[in-house]
Formats: structure tokens, C-alpha cells, sequence
């Protein structure tokens, strides 16, 4: 008898504290905006009112997941037994803007509501450097399924986090006394400059 | 279009500059300037991505079906950057190592779909690489002066050469002074632009012809 019960209840708390390590490290420590600077376009470009924050940030998750684990799939079952590594970027953009693209279709179709309220971030989100970014780090790390989902997750929370904090701040910015050159986008990043100061604390929490 | 091709080149560089006028492409700015020399071979890749993309598009503008337009660009695009990433991992290893995941990530910045989108897919061959040169020239310098600039102050050189003594202010090359440097440079642009041409207030956000 190989498998002993309390052999295998410890592999399963190695395989929890594992997933989440995954999951803090890449929601806070590895931060998609704060520290790897990712997806600012639609940071600075959404995060002007709470309102569209929330609704991006949930979006995003979305897909987020749903893209790291189609990628995962076709990335292992596809592109390795068939040698062809070398068009993962051609094939994880198509992917996704494939689903994004039928996301879009079937929420026109299922729930009208719902497609008038995110479907402009739908189309945004295609062509954006951080869907792209979790599934080219999920095959560079060679993570199995769950942890390529958990990344997806933690990522998705990650933005999600940077979005609403942003949006506070800017939401109060708008009232304050902002000299002439540098309001809207300069004083966005001076901000942007101070949280992801905050967020360097962070380094150091978990080490992977 | 009787627009002659040096006004194309400025406008990239000057009144339509991606990173410090559109706000466009933002994280790659951010990413890999901590040295001139990343930021310029950053900057070289997205040229010479830019241009062929811009002149692929401008070819294929009437075979393509208005409909999967912005698919097709991606793949167009992406297959232009797989060529470039390979080019780099085999030729500059050391910067490869650095900046791999930024390279691979140019298929989706923004300043090249648009480009493809607002001018190649309208205009003959030649306007368009010259169109995406500038642009490219533009995305460029703007690396290059937000590189020099962080390397300057962060770790006291100039693309390697080592200019003042003392301690350097590491908090330069660091995430936060990326958004710093670049959010002071967009300011100072803003304000050359309001004090001397009466420029529009607020500067950046998009507005194109």
C-alpha cells in the first residue's frame, strides 16, 4: 500500500498552500499594475468612477479565468504533443480574442441587461496586455491546471484591487486643486507612483 | 492624401508622440525603461514591428473583410512579433532575459492596432511604412528619454557610463519612479505645450483626424 491516508491529506494541504501562495503572490506581491506594470492603458482609461471600475474589474476576472484555462488546455494537449511552442503567441491571442468574441455574441443574446452594461469592456479587453500576460507566464512557469487557474484568479483579483483603490483616489482627485500641465493623465501616474510605492512593502511577504 | 512624408515622421515624434501625447502603449513605457538600453532595443522592436505591420495591412487592406478586420490585424501582428521575439532570444540574450514577456506582449499594444486601424487600412503602401516609421521613431525617443532619465537619477549613469558620484536614488529604477519620471515628463510636455502654443489643457487623450 503505497498511499497512506495521512500521506495523501498532507499532499492535498501542500497542494492548498501551494495554490494559494499562487494566489497571494500574484493578487498583492507580484501585483499585475502596481509591480509588472500591465494593463495601464485600461487602469488609467477606466478607473475615473467607481461605477465602471467594478464592472471592468469583474469582467476581467471573468475572462481572465476562462482564458488560462482554455490556454492551458489547448497550450498541453495541442501545441506540446505537436511541437509547435514556437506559435503560442499567435494561437493565446487567438484564443482569446476567439472567446471574447463569442462571450460578446451570447451575452447579446442571453442577458440584453448585462451586455449593455459590460459589453463595452468586452471589446476593450482583446487587446490587452494582461489576458495575454497569464497565459504566457502560466506556460513559462509550466504550471499544471489548477494552478494556472488560481494564477488567472489571483491575477483577475489583483486588477480588480488596483482598479478600485484608483478609482477612489481619482474620484476625489477631481475636486482637488491640481495645477494646470498636470491634470488628468500626469497626476494619474504621480498617484499611480505613490501606491505602487505602498505596494513594495508587500515584496518579500511570500517568496516564490 | 497629399500629406508629404516628413510631416508624417513629426507627427509621430512630436504632436502625436504615443507614450507622452495619445497615452498610448503606457505599460512597455513603464516596464523596461530602468536603462537606455532596454528602452531602446524596446523601442527598436516596436519600430520595426510597426512599420511591417503597418505596410502587411496596407497590401492586404482591400482583401480583408471590414468585419474580422481587427482579428486579422492581431494575427498579423502577432505573427511579426513572434518573429522579433526569436530574432532577440537568439541574438541579445542578456536583454532577452530581462524584458521576454514585454516583447512577446507588443501584439497587444494599443498604438499598433490603432495605427493598422486608423491609417494603414486606409492608405497606400508607402505612406503607411513612412506612417508607422514615425510612430515607431516617436514610441522610440520617448523610451529612450524616459530610460535615460531613470537611469540617470536611479543608478547614476548614462547607458552605462557612469556620470556622477555619490549614492544614487534606487527608488528610480524601481516600479514607482517609472510612473513617477513619466508623470512629470507628461506634465512638463503639457506645459512647454500650454505656455508656448496654447496647446489644449490636459494635453493627452486620444483626438485623432
Amino acid at each position: 500500500m503505497a498511499a497512506d491516508p495521512a500521506e495523501s491529506a498532507g499532499d492535498i494541504t501542500d497542494m492548498f498552500k501551494d495554490l494559494f501562495t499562487i494566489f497571494i503572490a500574484s493578487a498583492i506581491i507580484n501585483n499585475f499594475v502596481f509591480t509588472r506594470y500591465l494593463g495601464l492603458c485600461i487602469f488609467f482609461g477606466v478607473s475615473k468612477k467607481m461605477e465602471t471600475a467594478l464592472g471592468m474589474s469583474m469582467t476581467f476576472t471573468a475572462v481572465m479565468v476562462i482564458s488560462a484555462a482554455l490556454s492551458w488546455l489547448v497550450y498541453n494537449l495541442v501545441m506540446l504533443p505537436l511541437h509547435i511552442e514556437f506559435l503560442r503567441i499567435v494561437l493565446f491571442i487567438g484564443i482569446v480574442a476567439g472567446f471574447v468574441q463569442f462571450a460578446d455574441t451570447m451575452l447579446k443574446k442571453l442577458n440584453p441587461t448585462l451586455y449593455y452594461k459590460l459589453g463595452i469592456y468586452l471589446v476593450l479587453i482583446t487587446t490587452n496586455c494582461i489576458i495575454l500576460a497569464v497565459p504566457v507566464i502560466n506556460s513559462d512557469e509550466k504550471y499544471n491546471f489548477l494552478q494556472s487557474v488560481t494564477l488567472g484568479l489571483g491575477s483577475g483579483a489583483g486588477f480588480s484591487l488596483a482598479l478600485i483603490i484608483m478609482a477612489s483616489i481619482r474620484e476625489r482627485l477631481e475636486l482637488a486643486n491640481v495645477p494646470k500641465p498636470f491634470q488628468g493623465m500626469p497626476i494619474a501616474f504621480i498617484v499611480t507612483g505613490l501606491i505602487a510605492l505602498a505596494f513594495l512593502g508587500f515584496s518579500g511577504l511570500i517568496t516564490i | 492624401m497629399a500629406v508629404s512624408y516628413k510631416k508624417l515622421i513629426l507627427n509621430g515624434i512630436f504632436s502625436e508622440n504615443p507614450v507622452f501625447r495619445l497615452a498610448l502603449s503606457l505599460c512597455p513605457a513603464v516596464a523596461v525603461t530602468t536603462s537606455v538600453r532596454n528602452g531602446f532595443l524596446m523601442g527598436i522592436a516596436v519600430l520595426c514591428v510597426m512599420t511591417m505591420v503597418n505596410i502587411t495591412v496596407s497590401i492586404l487592406r482591400n482583401l480583408i473583410n471590414p468585419k474580422v478586420r481587427i482579428p486579422a490585424y492581431i494575427l498579423i501582428i502577432a505573427t511579426y512579433v513572434s518573429i522579433t521575439d526569436m530574432v532577440m532570444s537568439a541574438y541579445s540574450r542578456a536583454a532577452y532575459k530581462e524584458m521576454g514577456l514585454y516583447i512577446q506582449l507588443i501584439v497587444v499594444f494599443a498604438i499598433i492596432i490603432s495605427r493598422a486601424e486608423l491609417f494603414a487600412s486606409k492608405n497606400k503602401v508607402l505612406p503607411s511604412a513612412v506612417d508607422g516609421f514615425g510612430m515607431g521613431l516617436g514610441f522610440l525617443g520617448a523610451l529612450v528619454l524616459v530610460g535615460a532619465v531613470r537611469e540617470l537619477i536611479g543608478k547614476g549613469s548614462i547607458a552605462g557610463i557612469h556620470l556622477t558620484g555619490g549614492n544614487p536614488l534606487l527608488i528610480m529604477v524601481l516600479p514607482t519612479g517609472g510612473f513617477f519620471v513619466i508623470g512629470l515628463l507628461m506634465g512638463l510636455f503639457n506645459w512647454i505645450d500650454q505656455k508656448y502654443y496654447g496647446g489644449r489643457p490636459g494635453g493627452v487623450g486620444g483626438g485623432h483626424h
